[in-house]
């Protein structure tokens, strides 16, 4: 019971499409060659915090969405990214008690099988569409779950100021 | 049983199985529809627009601070180093004033040789210039975009060179954009002719950025390190003559009845910004429908042997 017991106001509709779009575009920064391989996936990272945490807010409608986005700007197949991340945010609302149940520091480890099958989902479309694989592509789930960390204590302390703010 | 119990949280609507399972039916039906019949080529459009733009913007952030530097660097260059550089240009100048007039009479000749043995001028080709608005980010691919589109006339099947040589193709256009598949994208080919022998054969992209590969050429085939290749233009699609690659590497192993050969391309296929659309390709007859199966036929084999 050492978790944080701080009472957070319900996240605005507009935060939340914020942190998406801020994800989307750190997606989109020219990531070339090794640093392309190891860029964490930011708005999957997004997409799952807000799952386990405003599981009725943001369901597999909106990641199927985000994921249409994320197909455009890749130019991959229409769907791969939708698939993967309606997979994502499927186990992310499946075990959001879970998730919650274990402190800030310890949900990396959580978090790091649901990202790996969202990863595995996008490498089997692509595979079954005559790709082919690269082992490099699998760090991308590693960095996005080292990065779960500092991304969600980020999200709480801008909620967390908000609410401040009104109270003032 | 756990899993049936946790979903007595979650009576709001269907359940999460039952969304996942419409999402993920909706997402596979996209994926064979955009797989296989290329019928949401409008709704990527109409998506892309503000999709682009918010790309180039992301991009243009991030790399301003470099350009920044780089002009800090060269406001810094000393006079000495332009004075140097301006002899060097100078000489340039000279030695490609020669090569020029050389070329001038070589068109002439050439010219006048083609009318002679009455065959098919080749068209001039119209080019226009594109700039590479940012790369792709899919660590699979090996795309670039560039900054004209439908609106320049752009049309996918293009081709695609720096000053040097060949570059890619335009695989796929928007209205202000078009996307460029490089020729070292995995398996992306480009028949060739060599230089020096006039072999032809089909050189093979490896996914790789700096290699190329030229696959089942027999062992005892005529190919020394060095050799460069040319467009062999059989295809109808690259025009004929445009330098590709340059062999580096040849391993003849006996126990294998191919040759590994590989092939380092000789455009700045990663260096480049600015590069050539050519467009207004000439049209070569259409094949006979037997001949047409029988290639078809052989192509799969191809694939078949390649897997």
């Amino acid at each position: 019971m050492s978790k944080d017991q701080e009472f957070l106001l319900p996240a605005s509709g507009a935060f939340i499409a914020a942190s998406l779009f801020v994800a989307l575009m750190l997606n989109w920064l020219p990531w070339q060659g090794l640093w392309l391989a190891v860029r964490p996936d930011f708005a999957a990272l997004v997409l799952l915090y807000w799952c386990t945490h405003k599981p009725h807010r943001i369901g597999i409608g909106i990641a199927w969405m985000v994921g249409i986005l994320a197909d455009v700007s890749d130019s991959s197949l229409f769907g791969q990214h939708a698939l993967a991340y309606s997979v994502l945010a499927f186990g992310g609302i499946l075990l959001h008690r879970r998730i919650q149940m274990f402190e800030v520091s310890e949900q990396p480890m959580q978090v790091l099988p649901l990202l790996a099958a969202s990863y595995g989902v996008f490498a089997l479309v692509h595979w079954l569409s005559g790709g082919h694989l690269s082992w490099e592509y699998f760090l991308g789930c590693l960095t996005s779950a080292l990065l779960w960390l500092p991304m969600s204590v980020l999200l709480q302390t801008l909620r967390r100021s908000r609410n401040d703010h009104n109270n003032l | 049983m756990d899993s049936t119990q946790s979903f007595r949280f979650f009576n709001r609507g269907p359940s999460p199985v039952a969304r996942l399972i419409f999402f993920m039916l909706l997402s596979v039906l996209l994926l064979f529809i955009d797989g296989r019949y290329k019928h949401l080529e409008s709704i990527r459009n109409v998506l892309a627009l503000p999709i682009h733009a918010l790309q180039r913007i992301a991009t243009n952030l991030s790399t301003q601070p470099g350009a920044l530097l780089d002009e800090l660097g060269n406001y810094l260059d000393t006079q000495g180093n332009l004075v140097r550089e301006n002899v060097q240009l100078r000489q340039q100048q000279t030695a490609y004033a020669a090569q020029l007039l050389q070329l001038q009479i070589l068109q002439a000749e050439n010219a006048h040789l083609r009318k002679f043995f009455d065959v098919r001028e080749h068209a001039d080709f119209p080019m226009q210039m594109a700039e590479i608005v940012y790369a792709e980010r899919d660590i699979f691919k090996r795309k670039v975009f560039v900054d004209k589109g439908t609106q320049k006339n752009v049309a996918a099947g293009q081709i695609v060179m720096d000053d040097i040589g060949l570059v890619g193709q335009v695989t796929r256009v928007y209205p202000w954009l078009s996307e460029v598949t490089l020729i070292t994208d995995k398996d992306h080919a480009v028949p060739i002719q060599m230089l020096r022998t006039g072999l032809r054969a089909v050189v093979f992209g490896s996914g790789d950025v700096s290699n190329l590969a030229l696959r089942y050429m027999p062992s005892s085939s005529d190919i020394q390190v060095g050799d460069v290749m040319v467009t062999s233009g059989i295809d109808g699609t690259y025009p004929p003559g445009l330098p590709v690659a340059k062999v580096t590497q040849i391993e003849r192993d006996p126990a294998y009845p191919f040759a590994r050969i590989l092939c380092a391309p000789l455009a700045g296929v990663d260096q480049q910004r600015q590069l050539m659309i050519i467009s207004g390709l000439h049209k070569l007859p259409e094949l006979p429908v037997e001949d047409s199966k029988i290639t078809e036929s052989k192509n799969k084999k191809l694939k078949r042997s390649k897997q």
